[in-house]
């Protein structure tokens, strides 16, 4: 089991609501962007000296800007229907975790300086002027929030959480009290190309590795081909499908499809990334550069369509998004939906009956799905509502013999956050990190004692990397998670691939 | 006419005025303030019908509410049903000749204030007795619920107890319509019941009882999900792209 300087939540057989522990992680913020990360966004290296003026004029333009956040912050009647429902407060018992307690942060601010009640009667209204207090608050809890939407399933007018804590964000880099993780990244992007500074020959290389692996093992001369003008399919896929476990066995998975489906692919040096940060830091200016990026590779490359591999906020900003920020498509093939996700590309063809599995190569697993929060409640997959939910069970049905899912409260709309999305992914987040993953990781453990799950798969790059690090705290393995596209890769069964030498060399160990 | 007529009448006229010009105000800004990304809450529904019939069920059924909290969804349902049988109940008061319905509805107004108080009653005492509800409260939240509380017990009241010469009553509303102040029955119950009405209606713009306006602009609600065979743009966003 890892080792945590916190307590670690014990995991129990069922949900119980958490008695309130108030200011239980006051302590928790990430570090804080140096003026080297703010500049290239066109944020204020730091904090500015009148930055709480700025603050409450930023706060007006925004409210300008976004119907969501003037309705939401409106709106609240403080039911308490949201306020078991984040994994944060579940693993955390402090109250600025529950959705209201987070949003009461902005509101207070909010009912001070733009509402009347608030500017005569602010005790009366629980309005408050904003002060470094408050401002430091605001940096502690809007970074304990991965804008993962389950509070805004629960609310009877749909206040969203995400769409306060990226205004807040956004507020906060305008005084230049910047979050490092996700500004030093978004910087990455825009001078390398991918999140993780990837350069080409690195990229190169790795895809040639790959190559010579799949065919080792296959026998397939499977290709995974970068900046190759023409190609028909443009894959955007999170540059931690490169290198990362087990993010790059979806890697593999996807490419063995594109060569069974016969079409051309490729991926681009300049669109290396998938994840778009700028969301998690609410700048719609930074989302459509970051998002530009992908028109621009598309128009370079001269291909046909685009497809997007396994990341779950980044399906939110490619599905929802990307026609807004970088359409239109007009120049892209028009049969095909802009863009498409890896899983809708497999799908369509396992329905085709195109794809041969052997699903036995998956028999060493007993697989349960976590839905990623971003897919599940900020998208959609297919052309019906709920296709987010059943075409990736139905890939993982058509490959494997053994699936379960997790208790209905913890899956499809009703999803826990993995507990590292939203750009809290690092490590000075990591008490953070392994509370807010509490809930999900009780429901994993309550099927595998009932059912015998050993797997569980996931079509997001920070669950993968977030559940690899956070498994061993819970005494789980972190190989425990999979990529959905990795048992696709297990199955699939190549044209030309010579099988039964395989097979035969296993039986031939097996006998030794 | 007696101080207390003209006080009730005045009241009453700016009350309204306040309401009607506070919520227009409020429905304007919001109609007004572009919602620039696609965001409902998926799966949401692919066509514009479809999403009438989402907010139907939000509206009429708290639909979302009763996902999150049984007991919230109850209390909260009763209340308001009950609130809308109560108003039902009152249109008779101000329209001559009373319509069918509004006659058919006059003993159902009865059960609706009696639910109204105690759905009123349950979902304070959720705001008391949870932990979790008593820390999100602000004085504003209890003073509401007195609020309300109040007018439908002293409407009550004046049902069960002391009754007050209601046709007075009417006849000084529709005073009002012609701008002439008839005189107003001086029970405590009904000054007290009229009183707070005017209240709640001069507080409704001010206070989160914009949730009712606010539910029909919620983008996570009332958007389509065609982010993908519909381009989504709006002008300040479009702006951008000409720079």
């Amino acid at each position: 089991m890892a080792k945590a300087d916190f307590e670690v939540p014990l995991l129990k057989p069922y949900a119980e609501i958490p008695a309130l522990e108030p200011g239980a992680m006051a302590h928790s913020r990430p570090f804080v962007a140096k003026a080297d990360f703010q500049g290239p966004l066109g944020f204020p290296g730091e904090l500015v000296e009148d930055w709480q003026e700025r603050a409450i004029d930023k706060m007006g333009e925004l409210l300008g800007k976004y119907r969501s956040l003037r309705v939401y912050l409106d709106s609240c009647v403080k039911c308490g229907s949201c306020t078991d429902k984040c994994h944060y407060y579940l693993g955390t018992k402090d109250p600025n975790n529950m959705p209201v307690g987070r949003q009461d942060l902005m509101r207070k601010v909010y009912r001070r300086y733009f509402t009347l009640a608030g500017r005569f009667f602010p005790k009366l209204v629980g309005a408050s002027d904003f002060t470094r207090e408050v401002l430091d608050e605001w940096y502690s809890y809007f970074h304990q929030c991965s804008q993962c939407r389950r509070c805004s399933v629960f609310c009877p007018y749909g206040i969203d959480t995400a769409e306060i804590s990226m205004a807040a964000r956004e507020i906060m880099d305008s005084i230049g009290v910047g979050q490092k993780y996700c500004n030093e990244i978004i910087g990455k992007v825009y001078k390398i190309g991918n999140n993780l500074g990837l350069p080409g020959p690195a990229l190169r290389d790795t895809l040639e590795g790959l190559e010579e692996d799949v065919f080792d093992d296959t026998g397939v001369a499977v290709r995974y081909p970068i900046d190759e003008e023409g190609a028909e399919i443009l894959l955007v896929t999170p540059s931690a499908d490169f290198f990362a476990e087990p993010h790059v066995d979806g890697l593999i998975g996807y490419g063995k499809v594109f060569h069974e489906a016969g079409v051309s692919w490729t991926l681009s040096t300049h669109a290396s990334e998938a994840a778009n940060f700028g969301m998690f830091i609410g700048s719609y200016a930074n989302m459509r550069r970051l998002a530009q990026r992908i028109r621009e590779a598309a128009i370079a490359l001269k291909v046909k369509r685009i497809v997007f591999g396994e990341c779950g906020h980044a399906w939110r900003v490619a599905y929802s998004f990307l026609n807004t920020l970088a359409g239109p498509w007009d120049f892209l093939d028009p049969r095909y939906p802009v863009p498409q996700h890896i899983c809708e590309f497999t799908h369509d063809l396992i329905q085709q009956g195109k794809l041969r599995f052997d699903k036995s190569q998956n028999d060493d697993m007993v697989l349960t799905f976590h839905d990623s929060c971003n897919v599940a409640r900020a998208s959609r997959m297919g052309d019906r509502p709920g296709g987010q939910f059943e075409i990736p069970r139905a890939i993982i049905r058509a490959t494997c013999n053994h699936f379960f899912d997790m208790e209905e409260e913890t899956i499809r709309e009703r999803t826990f956050c993995c507990g590292g999305g939203g750009g809290l992914l690092t490590d000075d987040l990591m008490e953070l990190r392994v509370k807010g993953a509490m809930p999900r990781m009780q429901a994993l453990n309550n099927v595998m004692k009932e059912k015998g799950v050993t797997h569980m798969a996931a079509i997001c790059a920070i669950c993968k990397s977030q559940f690899t690090k956070v498994l061993p705290y819970y005494g789980m393995e972190m190989e425990q998670i999979v990529s959905v596209h990795q048992l696709v890769s297990n199955a699939l069964i190549l044209t030309g691939q010579d099988r039964d030498e395989e097979d035969e060399e296993e039986t031939s160990d097996e006998a030794a | 006419m007696s101080f207390l007529s003209g006080f009730y009448a005045s009241l009453y006229y700016v009350a309204v005025v306040i309401l009607i010009a506070g919520l227009v105000n409020k429905i304007v800004q919001y109609a007004r303030t572009p919602a620039p990304l696609k965001i409902p809450t998926t799966p949401a529904p692919t066509s514009s019908g479809k999403v009438t019939l989402r907010m139907v069920r939000e509206v009429v059924f708290f639909e979302s509410l009763f996902k999150g909290n049984k007991w919230i969804w109850i209390f909260g349902w009763v209340f308001h049903f009950g609130l809308f049988l109560v108003t039902l109940r009152h249109l008779r008061y101000f329209i001559d000749p009373v319509w069918l319905p509004i006659t058919f509805i006059q003993p159902f107004g009865i059960y609706g204030g009696i639910a109204m108080v105690v759905g009123l009653a349950g979902l304070w005492a959720r705001r008391v007795l949870v932990d979790r509800v008593r820390y999100i409260t602000s004085p504003s939240d209890h003073l509401i619920l007195l609020l309300l509380l109040l007018i439908g017990l002293s409407g009550l009241s004046m049902k069960f107890a002391a009754h007050t010469d209601i046709v007075a009553v009417k006849n000084f509303f529709f005073g009002l319509y012609q701008l002439q102040v008839n005189p107003l029955p001086s029970d405590p119950l009904l000054l007290l019941h009229l009183l707070l009405v005017a209240v709640l209606m001069i507080i409704f713009p001010y206070s989160k009882l914009l949730h009712a306006p606010g539910l029909f602009f919620s983008p996570s609600r009332n958007q389509v999900d065609n982010p993908r065979e519909k381009r989504h743009i709006v002008p300040w966003a479009e702006r951008l792209e000409q720079e």
